[in-house]
């Protein structure tokens, strides 16, 4: 009747599933008992997450010394980590904003899943700047008071500030997002609850839900405009990061591609964890039928394509230049690929512009092996990409008399392994306890792109799929 | 009794489908039945202005609240660097309105986000401790209910329930609050 379903794409949805099956499905492993599985990776990660808060402690007890720092590579690892983590929180916001706004279906599948990935993301990255403040009591200094020493403000001007608010503002609409977005699941899982405890507590985050057609429709506007706001924010979140570097005049950051090259670079590792995570939830939770190779391979071309603009954004620096005529950039783009670091350059090189290129065969596209291997290459090469931005820019800068290495202690790797026990753990509690996959969403594309399909009138047998490229409109 | 104070009798046409229970919409009101309410699992497209529903102004609190944001960011900054501590950096006046972009971007969309949730949940009486009144425990699953309030309504009951059973209902219960 009112629902339109493409004659010529493969259903989103398999195994003829209803509302009913989605609600059972989904909820499975919020009210069963933990899996086996779970508990074995649920331990592992808090046993990381606490050797990792010890080293981070110890690291604020003694102070950065105990960092590899020195004089001339003042931010390494720490910087690289929190550009790394808040890169990776982009393809949560980008699946839930832009893509609903686009009307991309496929997301619904694989939203919630990271839009939490995001949070926990982002959560991971500040973690990194309360630690290289190294006195993090202070961190309220970052915020605009007037300090005690008079009214000496924050400096407004300075990138640094700008992520003070960006991130902030980017890590509480997407904490609303995602909550928003959950609120009729949990009102689902308050009415399924058994027990006192989980309905008192799911009623409490469910904020009175009824579903009413009043509140779906407000709902849903709500979700647009959110949605909306959101698109822009995703893209200046990173813009700012990247401003911090393009700000100085560090030969190697002081360029203006950084902005649209960082998030670019933020889209194709978030879209890389992503994969990574939902490859592993639709195995251990049995949801093969919800994330499906379409899915995974919607997410595939999406890495391809910000691969190939990462790419051309490795060549359009080098270009640059060269032709800017100025041989503190030339020299220090000829040492990253040549110099002390060559290993990490030529990694970057490999990981984020050789091996994603993999991807424009279907074969390998739709290759659930394939997809998990070649995502982690990209998270690796997405690493090596900051630290390539961040340490070999300033190993070497103007004076050749202050030159120096930066060699990672123990504790810049401990802490490095903190922020993945904290993102595994978070991650692992959500998906616990909260759906992995937005039932209510899926529910809505059932009908339109689902293997359900009932007889068209045009003759189009259920499922079966024409070469013809017309829509047909279900008949009820 | 309307749902808000609780202490009615409703007919609650129970359906299976979303494209059914929208039809009935139609079907119901043409009858001359005063619908209460529908609740589903699902939004529905075009439900609410089958309803007679009018449409939301959350638009408009979230400009005011955009705008709002827009407003202490520049007040913030003017105050700050152009009056209280004016500081000359990286060659830039002390106040120079474009350098503050990032800032009153932030603030504007942190303002219109935020005042818009609040303005939904409170337009819509939710919160925690808030307690729904619910017509059917399985329009949170897959079922669409159809609330229809008896004292507002001068059909008879019996009447209502074969116009709720004619429009597509497989079940019609009795709800009291």
């Amino acid at each position: 009747m009112s629902h339109v379903t493409s004659a010529v794409r493969a259903p989103l949805i398999t195994g003829g599933k209803t509302y009913a099956d989605v609600t059972e499905d989904i909820s499975r492993q919020v009210e069963g008992k933990p899996t086996r599985e779970w508990t074995i990776a649920f331990t592992i990660s808090v046993i990381v997450l606490l050797y990792g808060t010890a080293c981070v402690f110890w690291t604020w007890w003694e102070g950065l010394g105990v960092w590899g720092l020195n004089k001339t590579v003042g931010w390494a690892w720490d910087i690289t980590n929190f550009v790394w983590w808040v890169g990776i929180g982009h393809a949560g916001t980008l699946i839930s904003a832009i893509l609903l706004l686009f009307r991309q279906k496929w997301r619904t599948a694989v939203n919630r899943a990271a839009e939490a990935m995001t949070i926990f993301a982002v959560l991971c990255a500040a973690s990194f700047i309360l630690m290289h403040m190294g006195r993090p009591w202070l961190a309220y200094w970052a915020l605009p008071l007037p300090n005690t020493f008079g009214s000496l403000w924050v400096n407004f001007k300075s990138p640094l500030v700008w992520d003070v608010f960006a991130i902030s503002t980017y890590f509480t609409v997407s904490l609303v997002f995602w909550y928003m977005g959950l609120i009729p699941d949990l009102a689902t899982i308050r009415d399924r609850a058994r027990s006192k405890v989980s309905r008192y507590i799911y009623g409490a985050f469910a904020m009175g839900w009824n579903g009413s057609a009043k509140t779906w429709a407000r709902y849903e506007y709500m979700s647009l405009i959110l949605a909306g706001l959101s698109t822009p924010l995703v893209l200046s979140v990173h813009t700012i990061v990247s401003m911090d570097f393009a700000t100085s005049v560090i030969p190697g950051w002081h360029t203006t591609i950084f902005p649209p090259y960082f998030v670019a670079g933020a889209i194709f590792s978030g879209f890389a964890m992503v994969q990574n995570l939902v490859l592993i939830i639709r195995v251990v939770f049995k949801l093969e039928d919800y994330i499906t190779i379409e899915h995974i391979e919607s997410m595939n071309k999406v890495i391809t394509l910000t691969g190939s603009i990462v790419g051309v954004a490795y060549l359009t620096e080098f270009f640059i230049a060269w032709y800017s005529g100025v041989e503190f950039e030339s020299y220090a783009f000829i040492n990253r690929a040549t110099g002390p670091y060559w290993w990490a350059y030529w990694a970057m090189m490999t990981c984020n512009v050789i091996t994603p290129q993999l991807f424009w065969s279907r074969a390998i596209r739709r290759s659930i092996v394939w997809t998990f291997v070649l995502s982690v290459i990209v998270n690796i090469g997405m690493w090596f990409e900051r630290f390539v931005i961040i340490v070999t820019s300033l190993h070497r800068d103007y004076l050749p008399s202050s030159w120096a290495m930066f060699h990672p202690t123990l504790f810049d790797i401990s802490d490095y392994i903190f922020s993945f026990g904290f993102f595994f753990t978070l991650f692992l509690l959500f998906s616990k306890f909260l759906p992995v996959i937005n039932m209510a969403e899926v529910k809505t594309v059932i009908k339109s792109s689902s293997e359900k399909l009932p007889v068209s009138v045009s003759g189009v047998a259920k499922g079966e799929r024409v070469a013809n490229p017309t829509f047909n409109k279900d008949v009820e | 009794m309307s749902d808000v104070n609780g202490n009615g009798k409703f007919l609650v046409g129970i359906y299976d489908d979303d494209d059914v229970v929208l039809s009935a919409v139609k079907e119901v009101k043409g009858a001359g039945v005063r619908i209460q309410e529908v609740y589903s699992p699902i939004p529905i497209h075009g439900l609410d202005v089958a309803l007679g529903h009018p449409r939301s102004r959350l638009g408009i609190a979230a400009f005011l609240f955009g705008l709002s944001g827009t407003l202490t960011a520049l007040a913030l900054t003017f105050y700050t660097e152009g009056f209280d501590w004016p500081m000359i950096v990286g060659g830039k006046d002390s106040y120079s309105p474009v350098v503050y972009v990032p800032i009153i971007f932030e603030l504007t969309v942190l303002f219109c986000a935020l005042g818009m949730v609040a303005t939904f949940l409170i337009s819509n009486g939710m919160g925690p401790t808030v307690k729904p009144l619910m017509y059917d425990l399985r329009t949170t699953d897959n079922k669409f209910a159809m609330a229809i309030d008896l004292s507002k309504n001068n059909i008879g009951e019996g009447d209502i329930e074969q116009i709720l059973r004619k429009s597509g209902a497989a079940e019609v219960n009795i709800k009291q609050f």
